[in-house]
């Protein structure tokens, strides 16, 4: 792993709105460089996607961009990203997704000239890769249309970039489903590394090509997923916090070949990338419950420098339009630690001791989130030599600060989540240093049908 | 004999697959299912009987561990290869006839999504239920979900959908599946879709969860 040490040592500088190396856009946003931003996430309502239904489809992106920005205006708004999340059809015909880009970023290049409201739009195609089993993540035919759309949407007016992206999620799915920590290890520290090596060089040299910013990537089809897994009561909490942590080993590569941020919101591992490179980052939390549920909802912010939802259907509220009113939610809670920077340090840290003390100790995902945890876990992440013996280390990190608080008598778990510590400590222990030792331990461990060794180099 | 029965309902429960597999720890060295059910059959116990008196209520009763929360999937997991050996074991007394499940349960995610942890926890809770599964993976079509039902007549049929614009391809998928089979019984599930939807596409049942749609089955089956 390239990082050695961290940007940010000391927990108090860990802050929502500030990063070490602020990330400045083509209409102005200063992303961590003392505000917070909203970033809305929003998807179709129920409908195909078909040529017959195309103009409905650019209608409701219109509709989305449109209310929001008008909203954030009337609200005095620093600034906003709208997230681009692709489905299917908009990523394998790229000429869609490219046209919702252009519809988008005329509106805010509009409200702009106009009125001086600034923002951006963050393009996410989603991963078509997947949609071949076992995935041929090198060789796909589908890595054309996908950076088809990265680069023509790009031109249309895409200024972020950022992807979900897979590799590794052959093995994680059910390594997810067994609790088996060390094949999360492999999932995420040798495939999902060299995947993300693999693709993140590719995104990085065409934003550079453009002028564009390569933001990041987000492990939500790993830890997330375990995160939703644990709130149905499916998976342990606490394999889930450690999911967590190995999967920063994996979502750090995006920055090694070059991303600079905002890392993707839903990537709840951006603190840790945030502690380790000092980039800016884009957070959900309570904001996301249109989406998933979620035990972290406002530790989250603690150090967000984008404060974002998941997709919202653009459904009609009450209200109005359901992203819009999400658009509103994001910019208060925006608004408030907007204040708090204005008014100085001391009352960012009591905005955010709250934030981490209304959640710190209610769920193990919760706990590795407060600033001081997340420091003294990226610290292990960081020591050794290999992405394998960093993920090992932190997740003993974590494990650490978890029974700590138990021990103290903090946090409270029912016996069914705490048989697992042990369990889960001794599987990580049995972990090499040496990356090719734990290839050869895992090999032959692991449903060969599953997956392809040299998608990945191997 | 009632005591190797009962020794194999306690080995599914409990996911003890084979007597060299360490888990559970509680039965280490143990026999597990698999030499159990070798001998259930050499001692003459009928399949159906295996079936019916051990590996069902045995699944049963993980299935209601799990819907109180008293066990996490892994644990139901084990339990599922558990009782996967001795299917292994019995399955020529399927293909013989000597025994039937409660029928045959086709199911997929729908065409443009790929997410299937959902539904494969619901084909995993259903195989414990005692119904043979046929499971077309993801981004599954009408055409794919006609054969299957060719193949399998009077299979009933399931269908998952994460996203809201893939959704819709269930009422095509319905439509097409009350076409070929009219009384075909079709189950639907996942996130985004809910009971007025289900009605609206002309499907049968809308489960939430795993042991909704195992009861629904179990309900028409009997
Ligand atoms: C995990 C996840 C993923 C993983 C999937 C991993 C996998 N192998 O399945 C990954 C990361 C790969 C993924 C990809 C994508 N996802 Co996704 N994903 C989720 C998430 C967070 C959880 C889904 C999950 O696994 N839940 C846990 C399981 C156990 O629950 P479940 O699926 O609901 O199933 C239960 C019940 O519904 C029921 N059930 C399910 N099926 C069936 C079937 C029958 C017959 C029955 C009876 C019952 C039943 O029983 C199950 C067990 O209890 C959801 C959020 C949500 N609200 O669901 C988003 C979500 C569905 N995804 C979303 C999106 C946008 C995507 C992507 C397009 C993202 C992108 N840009 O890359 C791609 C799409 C890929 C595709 N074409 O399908 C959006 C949907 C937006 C929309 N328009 O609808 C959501 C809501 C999240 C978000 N971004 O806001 N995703």
């Amino acid at each position: 792993m390239k990082y050695k040490s961290l940007i940010i040592n000391n927990p108090e500088e860990l802050m929502f709105g500030i990063a070490p190396k602020p990330v400045k856009t083509r209409r102005g946003l200063e992303i961590g460089g003392g505000q917070v931003y909203a970033e809305l996430n929003f998807t179709l309502p129920v409908m195909s996607i078909n040529d017959n239904t195309l103009n409905q489809v650019y209608a409701h992106y219109r509709e989305i961009a449109e209310g929001a920005l008008e909203r954030a205006l009337h609200l005095n708004s620093k600034g906003v990203v709208l997230e681009f999340e692709t489905l299917l059809e908009m990523t394998k015909t790229p000429s869609i997704g490219v046209e919702i880009v252009k519809i988008m970023n005329g509106i805010c290049e509009d409200y702009y000239q106009k009125f001086g409201l600034k923002s951006e739009i963050r393009l996410t195609p989603n991963d078509l890769r997947e949609f071949e089993r076992p995935a041929k993540q090198r060789s796909s035919q589908f890595l054309e249309p996908l950076f088809e759309l990265f680069e023509q949407g790009m031109i249309a007016g895409g200024d972020l970039l950022s992807i979900e992206s897979t590799g590794g999620k052959e093995v994680s799915d059910e390594a997810l489903m067994m609790c088996d920590v060390k094949g999360m290890v492999f999932a995420l520290a040798v495939l999902g590394v060299r995947d993300m090596q693999f693709l993140w060089e590719k995104i990085v040299s065409v934003a550079n090509k453009h002028g564009k910013i390569a933001a990041g990537d987000s492990a939500c089809g790993f830890a997330n997923t375990a995160m939703v897994l644990a709130e149905k009561k499916y998976i342990p909490k606490v394999f889930a916090t450690i999911v967590r942590v190995i999967s920063v080993v994996r979502s750090i590569v995006a920055m090694e070949q070059g991303a600079v941020g905002p890392d993707k919101d839903c990537g709840y591992e951006g603190p840790f990338l945030k502690a380790i490179t000092g980039i800016p980052i884009s957070m959900e939390g309570k904001t996301a419950a249109c989406a998933h549920l979620s035990p972290l909802g406002n530790i989250a912010s603690a150090c967000a420098d984008l404060w974002s939802n998941e997709s919202v259907q653009n459904i009609k509220l009450l209200s109005g339009m359901a992203p819009t009113a999400y658009l509103e939610q994001l910019e208060y809670d925006a608004r408030l630690m907007n204040e708090a920077l204005r008014a100085g340090k001391m009352h960012c840290q009591v905005l955010q001791q709250l934030l981490v003390a209304s959640d710190v100790y209610t769920d193990p995902q919760a706990l590795i989130l407060s600033p001081e945890n997340v420091i003294r876990i990226s610290k292990e992440l960081v020591k050794g030599d290999s992405y394998v013996a960093n993920a090992r280390n932190g997740a003993l990190a974590a494990l650490d600060i978890i029974e700590e608080a138990l021990r103290s008598g903090r946090m409270k778990l029912p016996e069914l989540e705490t048989g697992y510590l042990p369990i889960l400590r001794d599987d990580l222990n049995t972990i090499p240093d040496n990356e090719s030792e734990f290839i050869a331990m895992m090999l032959p461990l692991i449903d060969q049908s599953k997956f392809i060794p040299a998608e990945y180099g191997l | 004999m009632e005591e190797l029965l009962e020794k194999l309902l306690e080995a599914v429960e409990f996911g003890k697959v084979d007597k060299k597999s360490p888990y559970p720890p509680q039965l280490r060295d143990m026999d597990g299912a698999h030499e159990l059910t070798i001998r259930a059959i050499e001692t003459g116990i009928k399949p159906q009987k295996i079936l019916e008196e051990a590996l069902i209520p045995a699944m049963e009763r993980v299935g209601k561990k799990f819907a109180e929360c008293k066990i996490f999937v892994p644990q139901m997991l084990m339990s599922a290869r558990a009782m996967g050996s001795s299917m292994f074991q019995l399955k020529p007394y399927f293909a013989s006839g000597a025994i039937k499940t409660k029928g045959t349960f086709i199911i997929g995610t729908v065409k443009g999504d790929l997410h299937d942890i959902g539904k494969n926890l619901v084909s995993m809770m259903v195989e414990g239920g005692g119904w043979s599964i046929v499971d077309l993976g993801v981004d599954v079509g009408a055409d794919k979900f006609v054969e299957a039902l060719k193949n399998n007549p009077g299979a009933v049929i399931g269908l998952s959908a994460l996203l809201t614009t893939t959704m819709v391809n269930m009422g095509e998928i319905v439509a097409n599946i009350r076409e070929q089979a009219p009384e075909t019984k079709i189950l639907i599930g996942g996130a985004p879709v809910n009971d007025d939807f289900c009605q609206k596409i002309g499907a049968d049942f809308y489960a939430p969860d795993p042991q909704k749609a195992v009861e629904y089955l179990n309900r028409i089956a009997s």
